[in-house]
């Protein structure tokens, strides 16, 4: 995959627009309130996002056609994924007058002071001779009359997606203060097929579930996933030669390696934040621990030797500590301990169990699985205080971080028939909706923010 | 391993060995000689301990019946075979767990016992014992205690002289049910460690 590029010298027909960047811009917002995801802006803001302008119509290699058909696709965009995941009030491209370029630069105000617009987000699209193409992007706030953020990005034909969460990352942060979120990647396992014959494949697609592929085949059980940081390899379980063990698989090229050879079944891959280590767990003799090995290959270290299931780890985002799960107290409970393995410490007193623990990418929270009669995703300190529930279903499991650690991503069963499906909800518990995927889906696993 | 492209093969589960297991009504073949007569006597006095009985409603749905594991209840299974194992066992191939937990009670003794005795009738076979885990618990915690609840089984294979070496396990958590309601007498029928003996 070629990286988009940031524009940061100046464009041959926009010259005058380029010159501040959205990160700096994004540094002078307020800090949010806590637990606020909006900011200290209403989430009741509308924001106005007209078809982006193209200085000529042209015809594009990529999927959504012409310049001009693209401007379009490309604002329905941004405009899908602010509202999808409940940030302000997205209106457009359809119903709103389409700039002419000019205006990009020079907003009509008064036309959407008109519609009662608070935010403006313009844009434009230039095909270039080699096949690329140039996307620029602006926020403007319509009552000051003034911009408030500006970027600009060149992509190959088949990344003309990434430009448009480019921009609603920059339109996002720049609102709320928050870091970008939308440029990113998930890995997770498609279900088809009867409830005690699943066909179990891995998947990747994109935030917003464009892009959609298949990486195995099903005639063997994939699960549990994890993108690696820089999303070159995905480590995930597989059921090949018939018994649980880890496998690397390239997501490009799809081929893939043992993480190592064993006698002993392995789950629960994990990668460190580095992406220089991977966590495991070992079941010997029916008793499972948890390692860690270089992921280049190497050594194995053995993390935890109680005689319970010590399983799931997670790293800290400075790497320094663990946070997993052990029956060791007789129930599954969350312990922290650190990165080689001394200090081990429950810290889940809460009734019930409490499974699948995931480091916020921020550090300052604990997603996991609260099993008490319902199974639900719940958020707590570090320290084990401050629990809070997300959701309230009959099961919901497995949460994955937002690149921002703002949202959290999970699988939910149904009752009965235990269809699967992907779930997201916000840290108030009030933003939670199905993420639309081809055919059934479980395991999560959100990548970092796109370069 | 290779690279796993062929996007096109979509045979379900081809690689997973378990094949759906169905109450085998089929006569007693006495082949199994007095000690498994016994203890199929004995388990039909303890079926009802503190586990779920065995004798429960139907399968919700037919289930999967691709059991090319026996052609059992079609005539007289070769002896040694997995159909013959299967058929010997009349359901005692399998035995259940009390949620979260991995013991071997008086239940699952005498089933395994009746397994070691057809094991070790045929020297030559090999088995694998399949550890599940019923719907109920988080995915990746129930792959470990698939594992565990096998190794249990596994472990008093072994006590009762079983080679080693003849016997793997494998888990596949909660990815394989059997019963597939979503209630207790379905969760406690997939609470189980399957003996398969390798043909």
């Amino acid at each position: 995959m070629t990286s988009v590029k940031r524009i940061l010298t100046s464009l041959s027909i926009l010259p005058a627009l380029l010159l501040s960047s959205a990160v700096q811009a994004q540094e002078a917002a307020p800090e949010s309130a806590e637990e606020d995801v909006v900011g200290t802006l209403s989430n009741d803001t509308v924001v106005a996002i007209p078809a982006f302008a193209t200085n000529a119509e042209a015809a594009t290699q990529t999927s959504a056609g012409s310049t001009t058909a693209l401007g379009n696709a490309l604002a329905a965009i941004v405009a899908d994924d602010l509202r999808n995941n409940g940030f302000y009030k997205p209106t457009g491209p359809a119903g709103l007058p389409r700039p002419a370029l000019a205006e990009i630069q020079t907003p009509a105000y008064g036309t959407w002071e008109g519609r009662s617009a608070e935010m403006l987000v313009q844009g434009y699209v230039r095909a270039n001779g080699d096949g690329q193409l140039t996307v620029g992007c602006y926020l403007y706030d319509i009552s000051l009359k003034q911009r408030l953020a500006q970027a600009g990005w060149t992509v190959g034909p088949g990344e003309w997606r990434r430009a448009a969460h480019k921009c609603a990352d920059m339109v996002y942060s720049r609102l709320s203060g928050e870091n970008p979120f939308f440029d990113s990647r998930i890995a997770y396992i498609a279900e088809t097929g009867p409830k005690d014959r699943r066909m179990k494949r891995l998947a990747i697609m994109d935030s917003d579930g464009a892009n959609h592929t298949y990486l195995t085949t099903g005639q063997t059980i994939a699960l549990t996933p994890r993108y690696s940081p820089d999303y070159k390899s995905i480590l995930y379980l597989s059921y090949f030669n018939g018994a649980p063990r880890i496998y690397i698989i390239d997501p490009a090229s799809r081929a893939q390696r043992l993480l190592f050879q064993s006698k002993n079944p392995l789950f629960a891959p994990r990668w460190s934040p580095d992406g220089k280590w991977v966590l495991y767990s070992m079941a010997t003799g029916g008793n499972t621990d948890i390692y860690k090995i270089p992921a280049a290959g190497g050594t194995p270290t053995r993390l935890t030797d109680s005689p319970g299931i010590d399983i799931g780890g997670s790293f800290s985002p400075d790497g320094k500590r663990i946070v997993f799960e052990s029956d060791r107290s007789g129930s599954q409970q969350v312990y922290v301990m650190n990165v080689d393995g001394t200090g081990q410490n429950r810290i889940s007193f809460f009734g019930g169990r409490a499974a699948t623990p995931e480091w916020s990418p921020r550090g300052d929270q604990i997603a996991f699985t609260h099993i008490a009669g319902n199974f639900r995703i719940a958020v707590m300190s570090p320290a084990g205080g401050e629990l809070r529930h997300l959701t309230d279903s009959w099961q919901d499991e497995a949460p994955t971080w937002a690149p921002n650690g703002r949202i959290i991503q999970f699988f939910r069963t149904a009752r009965g028939s235990g269809r699967t499906g992907l779930w997201q909800v916000d840290l108030t518990g009030r933003n939670e909706r199905k993420l639309t995927t081809p055919v059934d889906g479980s395991d999560p696993s959100w990548g970092p923010i796109q370069p | 391993m290779g690279t796993d492209s062929t996007l096109n093969a979509l045979t379900p589960g081809g690689a997973d060995t378990k094949l759906n297991k169905k109450e085998i009504a089929m006569p007693v073949q006495t082949r199994g000689g007095a000690l498994a007569l016994t203890l199929l006597g004995s388990v039909a006095l303890s079926a009802c301990a503190s586990k779920a009985p065995k004798q429960l409603p139907p399968d919700p749905g037919a289930a999967v019946s691709t059991d090319t594991s026996g052609g059992a209840g079609m005539g007289v299974a070769t002896p040694g075979s997995q159909a013959d194992f299967v058929a010997t066992m009349m359901g005692q191939d399998t035995i259940l767990f009390d949620t979260d937990r991995y013991n071997i009670d008086s239940t699952d003794q005498t089933a395994l016992a009746a397994q070691a005795a057809w094991l070790i009738k045929y020297p030559a076979k090999r088995a694998t014992i399949e550890g599940h885990a019923d719907e109920r618990g988080t995915r990746e915690y129930n792959l470990a205690l698939g594992e565990r609840r096998a190794n249990s089984a596994r472990n008093y294979l072994l006590s009762l002289g079983v080679d080693a070496a003849r016997l793997g396990t494998v888990s596949y958590g909660k990815e394989r049910p059997v019963a597939l309601g979503s209630d207790e007498d379905s969760w406690s029928r997939n609470r189980r460690a399957v003996t398969v003996t390798i043909d």
